[in-house]
């Protein structure tokens, strides 16, 4: 019908939004990314440096990580604010094996202890419907509290077993172990996410859950799945840092969260669900690691860093808000 | 122009753009003080779009509003408000769980001393709502309402602040017969006691009896402005879409009498239903009928899964459905549910994703997804509903009926052998409706059974070989043939027909 074709252009301001959104979505973080990158490149000349950008990627190895399965939680419309405790138990945990049993064994134990607590995060966020805000905030004290306990409050160290560091320290190809498995990870994250059934019904549990439901998507599975891999993402990055500097305490992982929501939001992917996209979040992160890094470089004092880091969280969020607000 | 009457509010020149589209485009309408004056056109005709700029929810581009004979500007539905104007808006705006007067007098209650001053704000509900003839309790959490009550609560809340231009859009899209005739009667009242009534409306049937003046648009124009006497249904469709269109409803296609019952319902019991016992065979149209909380959408719901059944059965030719919506999917049964903002669309998603969400498993493998499959998949549903050929905007960016569309292709790309369509046509502007409808019944001829379910007596008539009505959660009348008739629905709805 040409009248109901030509009705469609004109739908109130939501196309507006809409358009402002898409164009934000596909440009969005790449714009500040290069800029960034370029105003580095000028200011110190030791920026572009292949060791400078080897050891960004090996720093953000872990950070990377947990973003990545962070973004499948935050698109399926839950948030995971337990990931830095779990970050914390997790290394703990995988040192004290690693020491005790072997290496193998540590990184297991690592990566069950993430799995655990993050399914235990999905079941009662579905099961007993606690909002997710809530349950893994209480969650992180549950986690933090265990860490101390394990740790005795100390900090755990393995110096007598550097067979461990080889898990995340060997270098191949002139880059860590562990960047390799950040940039694994965020492959097989983005096939995940764009190429799969798995990431479709992701979109559709987060972008409206009673649709998806009625669309015959199993929506608390998808949540429990994305809150078990998000878990697991915080025990492997656990791990990878544990193993890099063979020592590792409770509260290593405080600023994690905060960092790791940054990065993903800062990409673009939206704090209410159904929206966002793994390679922005990959942008986003490294978008954080250069302002960090440039401040580091120019000798900047690191208290602006923090403030510059909230800041552009607060405008990342807002912008989110208004290209919304015909939703 | 009656003369003799004041001109209440003068829209002169009025134009408005969002992004590159242009919603509205020199419109000039004078409407009189104490009238009724209907906007008509299709969604995205800029109807709403005039309505929300009189109510000041947003800011024209160019022309002026005159309100009595003096300009006015309105940065905000309040400022409209303290103008005497309120906006009735088409999907209520409540607080949920505050109660029915609070929602009233939200922001402007009676206080003293800085206190809400309870006592006063009952008995200003009170006087209100007898009024207005509404049966509403002052204490009832609106969120438990059904949307007809809700809406009552919206007019009331604009009669408490002495609104004396009151903008109804689409105020019976949601009510059923015998709620619509109230608020017609609300409607009418309101401009006996002077006070004037801007219509939004895409029932011309409602706009014809309530309105004294209805102006036309078409795509952001005014197509003309008249007398309601001097229209009639016909001269309102040609106008708004520019050209005649002789009937609404197409041929009724009888099934063959050895039609196999294609979906067998016996005993169901079910959250709003108490008992329900139908069938519909491949290639019928069956109706259900009833009035607001008869139970019908929750029948739907039950047989599709959506709900848990609590006892009977619901049989897919020979198979008992297990009642999950993934299974019901499955086993050849789709639903388009009653609500498509709240319980089918994906907003910000694109419209490929919104129509392929059902059917996934047959566009992947090893559950990775065939894009191109998907992509010829989506676009050959799409094409079959005749709706929109861009599959990578997001869904919110589309007219009503086009949206509307993308939920008919969702369902049909499951290849269901029954469809449940819960109010198909809701806020769907003329022409897309149309389609709609062959939709329907070229589903039905091709074998399709189909379980409609409407608030509008017209589609149920215009289109069903067969209706039941449903009343307090019962089958209570089934009714085919001869015995087909609005009273013969309208009589049972009520009770006041002996049943079938």
């Amino acid at each position: 019908m040409s009248g109901s074709n030509a009705a469609a252009a004109g739908r109130t301001g939501a196309s507006f939004a809409a358009y402002a959104r898409t164009a934000i979505g596909r440009g969005g973080i790449a714009i500040p990314f290069l800029i960034a990158f370029i105003a580095l490149s000028i200011a110190s000349p030791s920026f572009l440096r292949f060791q400078n950008l080897a050891n960004i990627l090996d720093q953000q190895a872990g950070i990377i990580i947990v973003a990545c399965a962070g973004t499948l939680v935050l698109i399926a419309g839950g948030i995971d604010l337990s990931i830095g405790a779990i970050y914390g138990l997790a290394a703990a945990t995988s040192l004290n094996v690693a020491s005790s049993v072997s290496t193998p064994a540590g990184v297991v134990a690592g990566l069950a202890v993430g799995l655990a607590v993050g399914l235990a995060n999905g079941v009662i966020t579905t099961r007993f419907r606690v909002n997710p805000l809530i349950a893994t905030l209480a969650m992180s004290f549950v986690v933090s509290g265990i860490a101390a306990i394990v740790t005795q409050g100390n900090l755990v160290v393995a110096f007598d077993h550097p067979d461990f560091q080889l898990f995340a320290a060997t270098n191949i190809a002139g880059i860590t172990s562990a960047a390799w498995m950040m940039i694994g990870t965020a492959i097989a994250a983005t096939i995940l996410l764009s190429r799969t059934t798995f990431g479709r019904y992701v979109y559709a549990t987060g972008g409206n859950a009673e649709a998806a439901r009625l669309g015959g998507v199993r929506v608390n599975g998808i949540r429990v799945a994305t809150f078990a891999l998000s878990g697991m993402a915080a025990g492997l990055a656990g791990v990878i840092d544990a193993s890099r500097v063979l020592s590792a305490q409770a509260s290593s992982g405080q600023f994690l969260t905060f960092t790791v929501l940054t990065g993903i939001i800062v990409g673009g992917t939206s704090i209410l669900g159904g929206e966002g996209s793994m390679q922005r979040t990959v942008l986003g992160c490294l978008f954080v690691a250069l302002v960090a890094n440039g401040f580091n470089l120019l000798g900047l004092d690191p208290f602006y860093q923090q403030i510059t880091l909230g800041v552009i969280l607060l405008l990342a969020v807002a912008l989110d808000a208004w290209t919304r607000r015909f939703d | 122009m009656v003369g003799g009457e004041r001109v209440h509010l003068d829209v002169q020149g009025l134009g408005k753009s969002f992004g590159a589209t242009r919603a509205l485009d020199e419109v000039s309408v004078q409407i009189r003080a104490g009238s009724v004056h209907a906007l008509v056109g299709e969604n995205g005709a800029g109807k709403s779009t005039l309505g929300k700029i009189v109510a000041g929810v947003f800011p024209q581009d160019q022309g002026e509003l005159i309100l009595w004979g003096a300009p006015a500007m309105f940065r905000s539905p309040r400022e409209a408000l303290e103008r005497g104007i309120a906006l009735v808006a088409q999907e209520v705006a409540l607080v949920p769980r505050s109660t029915v007067a609070e929602n009233i007098f939200l922001g402007a209650e009676p206080r003293r001393a800085g206190f809400i001053d309870r006592r006063a704000m009952r008995e200003q509900f009170e006087r209100l709502a007898a009024d207005a003839g509404f049966d509403l309790e002052a204490d009832a959490r609106v969120g438990r309402l059904p949307l007809a009550k809700q809406q009552q609560v919206e007019i009331l809340r604009a009669l408490a602040r002495a609104a004396e231009l009151i903008v109804l859009d689409e105020p019976t899209a949601s009510l059923s017969a015998v709620e619509v005739e109230r608020l017609h009667q609300v409607v009418r009242d309101l401009a006996a006691a002077g006070r004037t009534v801007l219509l939004v409306s895409h029932f011309l049937q409602e706009v014809l009896e309530l309105a004294d003046t209805i102006t036309i648009l078409r795509d952001g124009r005014v197509v003309r402005t008249g007398p309601a006497t001097e229209e009639t249904e016909a001269s309102l469709i040609a106008g708004m879409l520019g050209r005649s269109v002789s009937r609404t409803y197409p041929p009724k296609r009888i099934p063959a009498a050895d039609a196999p019952v294609a979906l067998h319902v016996e005993g169901l019991q079910a959250p709003g239903v108490r008992e329900a016992s139908i069938d519909v065979r491949a290639g019928e149209i069956v109706a259900l009928a009833g009035l607001i909380g008869a139970g019908r959408s929750e029948l739907g719901r039950a047989i599709y899964g959506a709900t848990r059944p609590t006892a009977g059965d619901v049989r897919l030719g020979e198979r008992a459905l297990s009642g999950t919506p993934g299974a019901s999917i499955r086993d050849g049964v789709a639903l388009i549910p009653e609500s498509r903002k709240d319980d089918g669309l994906m907003p910000w998603r694109p419209v490929r994703e919104n129509v392929s969400l059902a059917s996934l498993t047959a566009m992947s493998r090893l559950g990775f997804l065939r894009s191109r499959e998907e992509r010829r998949r989506v676009g050959r549903a799409l094409e079959r509903v005749s709706g929109t050929s861009l599959l990578d905007v997001p869904a919110v960016t589309l007219s009503g009926g086009n949206q509307q569309k993308l939920m008919f292709a969702r369902a049909i790309l499951t290849t269901p052998r029954v469809l449940i369509a819960d109010e198909p046509t809701r806020g769907v502007d003329v022409g897309a409706k149309r389609d709609l409808y062959e939709l329907l019944v070229d589903l039905a001829a091709d074998g399709m059974a189909v379980l409609l379910i409407s608030n509008e007596m017209e589609e149920i008539l215009g289109l069903a070989h067969r209706v039941y009505v449903m009343r307090g959660g019962v089958v209570a009348a089934e009714l085919a043939d001869d015995r087909l008739t609005e009273e013969a629905i309208l009589g049972a709805a009520f009770g006041t027909a002996p049943a079938a």
